[in-house]
């Protein structure tokens, strides 16, 4: 898609994406929407990947979804609706905020176990290889999935069977309520895919333009290599795990220093030093993205909710 | 009529879809070494071997299968599944349910289990009915050659995920098995023996037992009918109710833990839809609640002999006639 450095676009891509998932922790905070898994913080490391993916590229994600899904071009609308367990989700109000997929834009086969999306998207590259389909997949998951065996088995089939895997690892130090420091006993994920013979790079996941230029490199890497990579983006989680969380287990200076580094805040600053975008234009797009919001959020309260007579259909093809 | 063993009949049932529908393919354990036939007439593309990491090979599965490759896998044991329970039951299971039908996932997982190698239980546990238990799955266990190649083809062709679980005592016996196409359907029941006073219902190597022991019976004047399942979900109550409503007596036999077993369900099943029929109660032998040890002696003593079938059905009959 697009890959031009220092874009307004991605701007508003990140200011969606944050909108979304506020309106998501202010509707859970007065009850009226299930909590959810936000991304707040990380909107840099989807969008920058997402905007170097092609149409044709599937895409497997996992419970931080939002912004994946968003940057895709999934309607807010829909997805608050699946948020909310309505009729007009995009899976019909069956998977709530967890497991949300869309097979029409190529987001495909959304597990919530840790680690499962690993193990899936083998699965889905090889179908791409053995069908003679266009297309790489992108495969998102955490520092916490990086720990499941199902990380290292399939990197390691990966590697051994030739699929077009962009493994992105979005390290964002946060392993549900476990500091990734007490999990892995190296600051890097992409450090384990030597092992794998799988080559790997880490880049500053709050920096919207680094991710894309890296991703888009990785991308047309595995496109014609028909190998795998693995690219993790350096980033954070600050908000909880889950909505509410009250976050008393955080290290409260780490935390400042990466709100500081906020992506969004950086990227709206880059794009007004250089010229990019005006302070009014900044300011016109994030009010076109907040009644955006509140349009999807009004659309979502406004949908029906399934009907229990179907509540055991659908289960069988 | 040609003679396979279930082996071979597997053999035959993946190598004729593979020939009919290009998107079949196979990997798993030692697949393209056991399976050196297939290797040599589909090539290495479509016939896998894989590293011993059951959940990525039961992953890789289950995302092929939604995004559409009809794999079939062979695991080898079936306490190996137990590596393989997200992928199968959260993933296969649930997946389509959960994204409001989106994926459909068409994928078939082999799995060996029961007495006959003395294995031990790490080799060797009947555990089939974890899986009735989990939605979005079909399970499918055959007691011949013939069915297994015929349910093999239904399961390949089905668009859910089917857990396939060979029976070890079964694996090298022979059997007919017809040579033109035979699919057996999934969630249909076969009257291996008609009978009037007793309907005995097993699956998998046990059905040759009650079919052992309904000749005992017949010479002592009891009738039995035999059920063979061959599908425990979708499971075939219509066929159970029918018999055991001609009968009044049901005896169900299994080598797993009779415990939350498909027994136990069966006979829920008879109790709450033909209870008025019962000329006595429901009985079921199965597996006691223990690891099956490898030790020979301790293996076979497992699994229902049909001495105990025959007793079995002997009080049955005999608490109608008392």
């Amino acid at each position: 898609m697009n890959a031009t450095p220092s874009n307004p676009r991605l701007l508003e891509q990140m200011l969606l994406v944050r909108a979304y998932e506020e309106a998501i922790v202010a509707g859970s905070a007065a009850g009226q929407v299930p909590g959810t898994c936000t991304s707040v913080g990380q909107e840099a490391a989807a969008v920058g990947v997402v905007n170097a993916l092609s149409a044709d590229d599937l895409i497997l994600t996992n419970h931080r979804s939002a912004g994946h899904l968003l940057a895709r071009g999934a309607d807010p609308g829909r997805l608050l609706a699946e948020v909310m367990g309505r009729r007009d989700g995009y899976c019909g109000g069956r998977s709530g905020s967890l497991h949300i997929s869309v097979k029409e834009l190529g987001v495909v086969l959304t597990s919530t176990i840790v680690g499962a999306e690993l193990s899936l998207a083998t699965g889905v590259a090889l179908s791409r290889t053995m069908l003679g389909q266009p297309g790489i997949v992108a495969c998102f998951f955490g520092d916490g999935a990086a720990c499941e065996g199902s990380f290292h088995e399939s990197l390691n089939l990966a590697a051994l069977w030739k699929l077009p895997v962009l493994y992105v690892c979005e390290n964002n130090h946060w392993q549900a309520f476990v500091h990734r420091r007490e999990a892995i006993g190296h600051e890097h994920v992409a450090d384990w895919a030597a092992g794998y013979r799988i080559v790997a790079r880490t880049v500053d996941g709050n920096d919207v333009d680094a991710v894309l230029a890296a991703a888009s490199e990785a991308a047309a890497r595995v496109r014609e290599s028909g190998q795998p990579f693995l690219l993790e983006t350096y980033t954070y989680r600050t908000r909880g795990h889950f909505e509410p969380d009250d976050q008393g287990y955080v290290d409260a200076a780490e935390l400042a220093a990466w709100r500081a580094r906020d992506p969004i805040a950086r990227y709206r600053e880059r794009l007004l030093d250089a010229g990019m975008l005006t302070a009014a234009e900044a300011d016109e797009l994030a009010a076109r993205v907040t009644s955006r919001i509140a349009a999807a959020r009004a659309f979502a309260d406004a949908s029906p909710y399934p009907s229990a007579a179907d509540l055991a259909s659908g289960v069988y093809a | 009529m040609p003679t396979l063993t279930l082996h071979d009949a597997v053999g035959a049932a993946l190598a004729e879809e593979m020939r009919r529908d290009g998107s079949v393919l196979v990997f798993g354990e030692g697949v393209a070494t056991k399976r050196h036939d297939l290797l040599t007439e589909f090539g290495a593309l479509r016939v896998r071997n894989t590293p011993l990491a059951e959940g990525i090979i039961a992953g890789t599965a289950v995302g092929a299968a939604g995004t559409g490759l009809r794999p079939v896998i062979d695991l080898l044991f079936a306490p190996f599944l137990c590596y393989a329970m997200d992928e199968l039951v959260n993933s296969a299971g649930k997946l389509r349910y959960l994204s409001g039908g989106q994926f459909s996932f068409p994928l078939v997982t082999l799995a060996m289990t029961g007495a006959g190698w003395g294995v031990g239980a790490q080799h060797n546990h009947n555990l089939e009915a974890w899986f009735v238990h989990s939605p979005g799955l079909k399970v499918v266990m055959p007691s011949n050659p013939a069915d297994a190649k015929g349910l093999l083809k239904a399961a390949i062709r089905d668009d859910n995920p089917v857990l396939f679980f060979l029976d070890i005592g079964l694996l090298y016996q022979p059997g007919e098995v017809p040579e033109q196409e035979a699919v057996v359907p999934l969630g249909q029941a076969a009257v291996a023996r008609e009978g009037r006073d007793v309907t005995l219902v097993s699956y998998g190597k046990t059905v040759q037992h009650c079919l052992q022991a309904a000749d005992s019976l017949a010479a002592a004047g009891i009738a039995a009918e035999v059920i063979d399942l061959r599908s425990l979900k979708p499971l075939d109550t219509g066929i159970v109710l029918a018999s055991v409503t001609r009968t009044g007596r049901l005896l169900v036999v299994h080598e797993a833990n009779r415990l939350c077993g498909v027994g136990a369900e069966t006979a829920a099943v008879v109790a709450e839809e033909a209870f008025a029929a019962l000329k006595a109660p429901i009985v079921r032998l199965g597996g006691p609640d223990a690891p099956v040890a490898a030790s020979f002696p301790l293996e076979q003593a497992f699994v229902p002999r049909p001495e105990a079938i025959v007793s079995a059905a002997e009080r049955l009959c005999r608490h109608h006639s008392a």
